[in-house]
């Protein structure tokens, strides 16, 4: 995959996570756990159900509190940043929700004006412009600007949202199981667009997914989460051959046999 | 162009990095130099900017010559700044002028091309002519409105073989479900409902006595708290209460499950929702809202008792005994006969609001407010029917 270069100026690291512990009630979800996201990958983030990958994306996030540990972005503490500071670091991100997320209420192309609406000082006839620019980079029809999201289909769904996501040409991307729920032509169709979008705008990309096939054909470096905690990072290489038994039986089941054997 | 005034943004530097247009004339035409940030973080000035450019394009293709656009000195772009210069270049184009983009670095290439300029014009939806518009919404909620009242005879229809069914095969009449609906409706709405009427009730004692002292027939505020509590106030204050609390809770639940495809699941698994959903919670109602205009009943009459008694000074014995002369079981059962029948009315527009609720959260909003409107209108239309009706058989 293509690495962009960093910009001189700014920290080779996009998002720095160490040490964060975050729980609910007696139970730590995460314990201590650190992990690098570089500027210019793609990280695919890997664990099992209720491990707490969506736990970790939220925490970045700050849509659940932490109760120890710290988290950079762009050299930036999360902890620190407030009022305006923080505002303006939030529009360097976009999020691609599990399900959309899309508002009910608004049209697909208000849904994709409505961070311009609320960010930007443009005129409205440039917001239209954008928004269906953004509508046909991520490979929607034209027509689906006026539809509102219960018309959609699933993929047509994600693909909104994705938009939406980068609505104000963001840095970060956070996707949550982008491919889940799609046919196995349409998630490697979505998949394609990620890598697309990555290398022409430049993005960096975290993303949590089960999807082995991205995981193959899209992601520069994996992480996978176990027991609180961030178990392995590296490429796909290095994530078949590594001797932690959940990774074993994850890159080495049933399914994943079917994929890696033609490129062994 | 049109664009606002761009207002600085908050945080930055300001000055620095603004995106900027200049001409410079030389031998092969006019070079426009763009610099600063064409960036989303500097929206406003960016717009502005590109409408520079198209200005001071314009004004030198007119002088004659070709038109360089030079990105050399451009320090950031994103899909927005290449989308605007990439327009630029395409209405200058359009206009006669011979334009070329030049020393775009290798990203920014990409980003031209990706955001590359094409009308949407054809997308933008065409508007009417206001008469039109205003005659075809007026056709519309005519026509709804009459679709309305179909699918509310069709769906009591339904709500009445479903109860129907119920009564002729009581095994099918799910205790549990109905116990549950019938804790959360009556049992966990009492201390409320009982407050209000309480409260209520010393309202009418306190004007009772008031007024009626002023002709020294202060004593017959017992009669009138009897009468009126009794026979509309305990009745017609209970519905209102249990529309808005318990006709709203159907409404949401009901139209919660419609949007999760809850009630397709229960389709599809050869359950009727009417038997499931409906039934139990109707069965429910009609079991609680008697149950709750009697205790609201005692309530109010309480309250009417200790007002009279503070206020008013009659003892608790006359009050009691003034009582039972001025009321008969009649007024007793006047209030409480009307208690099903509101029961009916509020479960039936809860429900049909519930399953009308479409895809969006907005319109789940919009069904429970029209499903409490509806059930309060039509609780009051209800009464005022049965003012007439037992005025007539004079009961």
């Amino acid at each position: 995959m293509s690495q962009i270069p960093p910009l001189p100026d700014e920290p080779e690291i996009a998002i720095r996570v160490r040490d964060v512990v975050v729980g609910f009630g007696q139970k730590l979800v995460l314990k201590g756990l650190d992990l690098d996201v570089r500027r210019g990958e793609v990280l695919g983030f890997v664990g099992g159900s209720g491990t707490g990958k969506s736990v970790l994306t939220r925490a970045i996030l700050g849509l659940v509190p932490k109760r120890g540990g710290s988290i950079e972005v762009f050299g930036q503490n999360l902890d620190e940043l407030r009022g305006a500071r923080r505002r303006s670091l939030e529009r360097r991100w976009g999020v691609l929700f599990q399900q959309g997320a899309l508002f009910s209420g608004l049209t697909v192309l208000q849904n994709i004006q409505l961070p311009m609406r609320e960010h930007l000082q443009i005129s409205q006839s440039l917001m239209n412009e954008l928004a269906m620019l953004k509508l046909e980079l991520v490979g929607l029809k034209r027509d689906a600007a006026d539809k509102f999201p219960s018309e959609l289909s699933g993929g047509m769904i994600k693909r909104a949202a994705l938009a939406r996501a980068l609505s104000l040409d963001p840095e970060i991307l956070f996707l949550d199981e982008p491919t889940s729920g799609l046919d196995p032509i349409g998630a490697a169709e979505f998949d394609q667009l990620i890598a697309t979008l990555q290398k022409t705008l430049g993005l960096t990309v975290y993303m949590v997914t089960h999807d082995l096939d991205s995981l193959y054909s899209i992601c520069d470096r994996i992480a996978a989460l176990a027991d609180g905690k961030i178990v392995a990072t590296g490429t796909i290489e290095e994530m078949l051959a590594s001797d932690h038994p959940w990774l074993r039986a994850y890159f080495h089941g049933q399914r994943a046999r079917q994929l890696a054997l033609p490129q062994a | 162009m049109t664009s606002p005034q761009p207002k600085e943004p908050a945080t930055g530097a300001p000055q620095q990095n603004e995106p900027r247009v200049s001409g410079e004339s030389s031998p092969d035409g006019t070079r426009l130099l763009l610099t600063g940030l064409w960036t989303l973080e500097r929206s406003g000035a960016m717009e502005a900017a590109a409408g520079d450019l198209e200005r001071i394009g314009a004004k030198a293709a007119a002088h004659g010559g070709a038109l360089l656009i030079d990105l050399a000195g451009v320090a950031g772009l994103d899909t927005a700044g290449a989308w605007l210069i990439d327009r630029a270049r395409a209405r200058l184009a359009q206009a006669g002028a011979v334009v070329e983009v030049r020393w775009a670095a290798e990203r920014q290439a990409i980003l031209l091309d990706q955001a590359h300029y094409r009308s949407f014009e054809a997308s933008a939806p065409r508007p009417g002519s206001p008469l039109v518009n205003w005659l075809a919404n007026i056709g519309e909620t005519l026509v709804s409105a009459g679709r309305d009242i179909v699918a509310g005879v069709s769906f009591l229809g339904e709500i009445v073989a479903s109860l129907l069914r119920a009564l002729s095969h009581p095994s099918r009449l799910r205790p549990t479900s109905i116990t549950y609906h019938v804790e959360n409706f009556a049992f966990r709405a009492l201390p409320i409902i009982a407050l209000i009427n309480f409260l209520v009730g010393c309202i009418v004692a306190q004007q009772g006595v008031f007024q009626l002292s002023r002709f020294g027939a202060a004593a017959f505020a017992v009669d009138l708290i009897g009468i009126l509590v009794l026979r509309e106030l305990a009745v017609l204050l209970t519905s209102i209460m249990v529309a808005g609390r318990t006709g709203s809770a159907i409404t949401a639940e009901l139209g919660s499950m419609k949007m999760r495809e809850e009630i397709d699941a229960l389709r599809v698994m050869g359950l009727d929702p009417m038997e499931v959903l409906v039934t139990p919670r109707l069965i429910a109602l009609l079991i609680s809202l008697p149950l709750l205009t009697f205790l609201a009943g005692l309530s109010a009459l309480f309250g009417g008792l200790l007002v009279a008694w503070g206020y008013g000074g009659i003892s608790p014995e006359i009050f009691l005994a003034r009582l039972q002369n001025a009321i008969g079981l009649n007024t007793f059962l006047v209030g409480l006969i009307k208690a099903p029948f509101m029961a009916l009315v509020i479960g039936v527009i809860a429900c049909l609001e519930g399953f009308r609720v479409q895809g969006s959260a907005e319109s789940l909003g919009r069904q429970v407010t029209a499903s409490v409107v509806k059930a309060i209108f039509m609780v009051i239309v209800v009464d005022g029917m049965f003012a007439m009706f037992f005025a007539a058989i004079k009961y």
